[in-house]
């Protein structure tokens, strides 16, 4: 079976002794009055199915949503905190990237 | 019996089996295996609770004879309530509270979607609500059942034990009787005989995915919705659960 050991990303399954708990799910909601899937947090469960209800047990109580996405933590690949600058500094002085030099008319609504 | 009393019985049984299961699924609060399944029944001991409010106030209602569904949840005593004895059974392993809480919603699913349809708006209404929380319940209690039924040969082991001890009061959720017989016939309610073919179908099927064999018997434990012979655990239950209003009567906040 090749059931993961790691419920955390770029961590190598092979060699690793048995984890006794559930993998690790990020879970994200679209809101009742949002536009995309924001991410709310994680949760452990045995397989999709069981994160999609728990994520609706742990995250919806209190009507927050009305469509859940699950994803396993280890699926996802993650930038490294270490090539902060190289990733982020070189836009910072690009100010022209950034669309306030137009005026954006009320009716157009949320871009 | 007068058709008033046969409906305050009936309500009184609808009511009584959500406040004492919900009661029961309420004692895992800060004590299931894992976080997440401790919120979820939470939740669902929360749903039941809300139902209840809705099935003994209408209860109140009909008696009409001023009692609030505080007060009859809180002031009555073992003899009074006409749950199921199967809800007031103890949670056990947690594999048993979820083969009780299966047993339960999937006969509650069918209950609530035959009385949508009741001659009693009021009583069609409050069926309308809960069957959307307890469509949900049953697929969590379903699948968890599947998962433990099907699972390591220590879960499945303790899941056909726990169908083993509930399976004798699976029967009392389908017998008919005066009240029962006046409900169906002025359309309230379906004689609960009528939903064991469906029931047997569904569970079924159910138990076959999740490895487990149904017992070979119909022996069914009565007197729970009758209320003339409840389990001894019920009394126990209804200790702590009034033990506020035993304290301190008419206490309020």
């Amino acid at each position: 079976m090749s059931a993961p050991n790691s419920a955390y990303p770029d961590t190598p399954e092979a060699g690793k002794p048995k984890r006794h708990e559930w993998p690790l799910w990020e879970v994200f909601i679209r809101g009742q009055h949002g536009m995309s899937h924001r991410h709310v947090g994680s949760l452990h469960a045995p397989d999709a199915e069981m994160a999609v209800k728990n994520a609706r047990d742990v995250y919806t109580r209190r009507n927050e949503g009305v469509s859940i996405w699950v994803v396993e933590a280890r699926h996802i690949a993650a930038s490294s905190p270490s090539d902060k600058g190289p990733l982020y500094e070189p836009s910072e002085s690009k100010v022209y990237r950034h669309p306030t030099f137009f005026d954006i008319p009320d009716d157009v609504g949320a871009m | 019996m007068t058709g008033q009393a046969a409906l305050f019985e009936f309500l009184c049984r609808m009511g009584d089996n959500t406040l004492i299961l919900g009661h029961r699924v309420g004692e895992w609060c800060g004590h299931a295996p894992v976080l997440e399944e401790d919120i979820a029944l939470a939740n669902t001991a929360l749903d039941l609770i809300g139902q209840t409010q809705m099935w003994l106030g209408l209860a109140g209602e009909v008696e009409a004879q001023g009692r609030s569904a505080d007060d009859l949840a809180m002031l009555r005593d073992v003899w009074d309530f006409r749950n199921l004895l199967l809800v007031e059974q103890p949670n056990g392993d947690f594999g048993q509270t979820m083969m009780r809480q299966y047993l339960f919603d999937s006969w509650h699913l069918l209950m609530l979607r035959a009385l949508e349809g009741s001659s009693d708006d009021r009583v069609a209404a409050i069926a309308a609500k809960s069957v959307k929380e307890v469509s949900y319940h049953v697929e969590r209690s379903g699948d968890t059942v599947i998962g433990l039924g099907d699972g390591t040969s220590e879960s499945h082991r303790r899941m056909q034990a726990a169908l083993d001890l509930l399976w004798p009061y699976v029967g009392e959720m389908f017998a008919d009787d005066a009240v029962s017989a006046e409900m169906a016939t002025a359309g309230i309610a379906p004689e609960p005989s009528s939903l064991r073919p469906a029931y047997d179908e569904t569970v079924g099927a159910l138990m076959a995915e999740a490895t487990l064999v149904l017992p070979d018997s119909r022996f069914a434990h009565t007197g729970g919705k009758t209320g003339t012979r409840h389990t001894e655990h019920l009394g126990h239950l209804l200790t702590q659960m009034q033990w506020l209003q035993r304290a301190y009567p008419g206490a309020t906040w």
